[in-house]
């Protein structure tokens, strides 16, 4: 007699609601997270005038109820200038941390699966990367390729791929001593194939987590490079461009400093927050921290 | 040798090659310039006799290693270049812009770790009230931006109150009253998202290790529980704090970029960011090679002082 046991995978959505919805923190974070894309995706709906309008009527005005954020120096619409600028921000954000996600992953999987010579001759340049200040090596690279939205957000690939390569190579270390991987070498499965079906994504999951919360600081460094002058030109709006133009004119109309920095720090937060939540179902080791 | 000699010796060795490995980017770096490097610090009105003088002085028409012994055997030496400009010494510049930063960073991590070992030890400790503040502490100064925190300080103190300086600089030697007071606002907009990171990770060490079972042990004993937390708890849990005052030095001295150009402090940073504005590569550099040799350096005492907490670490390393 056989005896055959079905064992039913869990459906996806369960596995949504017992990892990153379960926590409150997780669940405020996707819900920001949802909110914030969508203004970034469909900020030619929602903003309520032209950013690039001036209106010499309303310079410096203060919020109201046509213009909630009230109007920057030039009589611009701050709310409409913080959406569109959010939508380049984290652009730079999302795409950085993508770049870096795409380059960082293999090195780190490489590294840590074969380990020997290839290990040391990955990690090694990146642990020298990572002996320096992020910021300062962002303002280093942005020096030698020059200032620009696009240059920025390959210094913050730059930084954080060392990182990213570190946690992935942290996981790997841990997947590739497991049974079934000596099993599939055993059974004369192909190193390529071992790591692409079997090691990535058992190992993933605490990259994931790391570049989840590096998207929010990505913000960060993208809106200080740009404050700096050294992120994006005008005219492409940026959130870090805004507040260094309304430094002249803070004590007149704070609120022009005030909507970009909140917005700045909300987007943080809720990477933050997601993060956490995904923390407890992909890396619930605690590898990524 | 003593492990600890082994460990620190050891710990030197592994610094040297980083400290190579950046003098080697830092000397590429204005090589990597698009197109000429000369022309483009000089503007395009220069006269091709003023870029080959200036080519010529900074040995960019000789090769590449040839180049580079020259500059690190400078380096060695205390000679950075020459600030094309102002035609000052790239050292004098430094000399001049370090201290600044050095204070500047000082002062705000004294300030974090005043305000974050405290906090994070009685949240530990007491959870309730004070863990629940310290849950915002930490959820505030890893959001908030220290720039962002920086201009906001700048509108209560300076705009609405006028008690503090919006911006400037006195050199401590000078007046030390007037030095703290221009610095106040920079040190707080630093130290506040720092103070949140040392926070976090001291009420977690503590919370790992009041949870051991030799508290427990000095519990049963009777041993006060302020004696326990402060006398043995923080002791054993110090080695992942000091870890983390070290590494987040690094970020105040990036941070230190921004909120030296913000309130218009005299430092090392402010002067890269001018400098790159100018496309004076050679004071470029300079800066950032100090201050990466600077973070360097802290690394270094942070790993020597992390052995001295924990003697496994260092036998651990040294073996």
């Amino acid at each position: 007699m056989s005896l055959a046991v079905a064992v039913a995978a869990p459906p996806r959505r369960s596995i949504w609601r017992r990892g990153i919805l379960s926590s409150r923190k997780g669940r405020i974070g996707f819900g920001i997270l949802v909110g914030l894309l969508a203004v970034a995706v469909f900020a030619p709906l929602i903003a309520p005038h032209d950013p690039n309008a001036i209106d010499a009527s309303r310079i410096l005005a203060p919020p109201d109820l046509t213009h909630p954020f009230g109007s920057d120096a030039l009589g611009r619409d701050v709310l409409s200038r913080v959406i569109y600028a959010y939508r380049v921000s984290l652009g730079v954000a999302v795409g950085s941390t993508l770049l870096a996600f795409l380059v960082g992953v293999p090195l780190g999987l490489y590294a840590g699966y074969h380990g020997g010579w290839v290990d040391t001759a990955i990690m090694r340049p990146i642990d020298m990367v990572l002996a320096l200040p992020a910021m300062l090596l962002a303002v280093a690279l942005i020096a030698v390729l020059g200032p620009g939205t696009n240059i920025s957000a390959i210094a913050i690939a730059i930084i954080y791929m060392p990182i990213l390569a570190r946690v992935v190579r942290s996981s790997t270390l841990v997947v590739a001593s497991q049974t079934y991987i000596e099993a599939a070498r055993a059974r004369g499965t192909s190193h390529r194939r071992i790591i692409a079906s079997h090691v990535f994504p058992n190992a993933v999951g605490p990259a994931i987590v790391q570049a989840t919360v590096l998207m929010g600081f990505a913000l960060q460094i993208e809106a200080a490079l740009s404050f700096l002058g050294l992120g994006a030109q005008p005219p492409t709006p940026s959130l870090g461009s805004m507040l260094a133009d309304g430094r002249d004119v803070l004590t007149q109309a704070p609120w022009v400093e005030i909507f970009p920095g909140v917005a700045i720090a909300i987007t943080v937060l809720a990477f933050n927050f997601f993060g956490d939540g995904l923390r407890l179902r992909l890396d619930p080791r605690g590898v990524a921290s | 040798m003593s492990p600890r000699a082994r460990f620190i010796l050891r710990r030197l060795a592994l610094a040297i090659p980083v400290i190579v490995a950046m003098s080697v980017f830092v000397f590429l770096m204005i090589h990597l310039v698009p197109g000429d490097p000369v022309q483009t610090m000089l503007g395009f009105r220069a006269t091709p006799q003023n870029v080959a003088t200036v080519r010529e002085q900074l040995g960019l028409d000789r090769p590449l290693l040839a180049q580079y012994l020259t500059w690190a055997g400078g380096l060695l030496h205390g000679n950075f270049g020459e600030d094309f400009i102002s035609h000052t010494p790239v050292s004098t510049l430094l000399r001049q812009r370090l201290p600044v930063t050095i204070e500047l960073t000082l002062l705000s991590m004294t300030l974090a770790v005043l305000v974050g070992v405290p906090f994070g030890v009685r949240a530990a400790a007491r959870p309730g009230a004070v863990r629940h503040l310290s849950e915002g502490w930490v959820v505030g100064g890893i959001a908030i931006a220290d720039f962002w925190l920086g201009i906001m300080l700048v509108l209560l103190f300076a705009g609405i109150w006028q008690l503090l300086p919006p911006s400037g600089y006195v050199p401590f030697l000078k007046d030390p009253a007037q030095n703290l007071r221009y610095l106040a606002l920079p040190v707080l907009a630093l130290a506040f998202g720092e103070s949140a990171y040392i926070l976090r990770t001291t009420r977690g060490a503590m919370e790992e290790v009041l949870g051991t079972q030799y508290v427990l042990f000095l519990r049963a004993k009777g041993i006060p529980e302020r004696r326990i937390v402060y006398r043995h708890a923080l002791r054993n849990a110090a080695a992942p704090i000091v870890t983390v005052v070290g590494i987040q030095f690094g970020v105040l001295l990036g941070g230190a970029i921004v909120i030296e150009t913000l309130f218009a402090l005299p430092g090392v940073g402010r002067l890269i960011v001018t400098s790159i504005q100018q496309q004076n590569y050679v004071v470029v550099q300079g800066g950032v090679l100090v201050v990466a040799i600077l973070f360097i350096l802290v690394t270094l005492v942070t790993d020597v002082i992390v052995g001295w907490l924990d003697p496994r670490i260092e036998e651990g390393a040294a073996a």
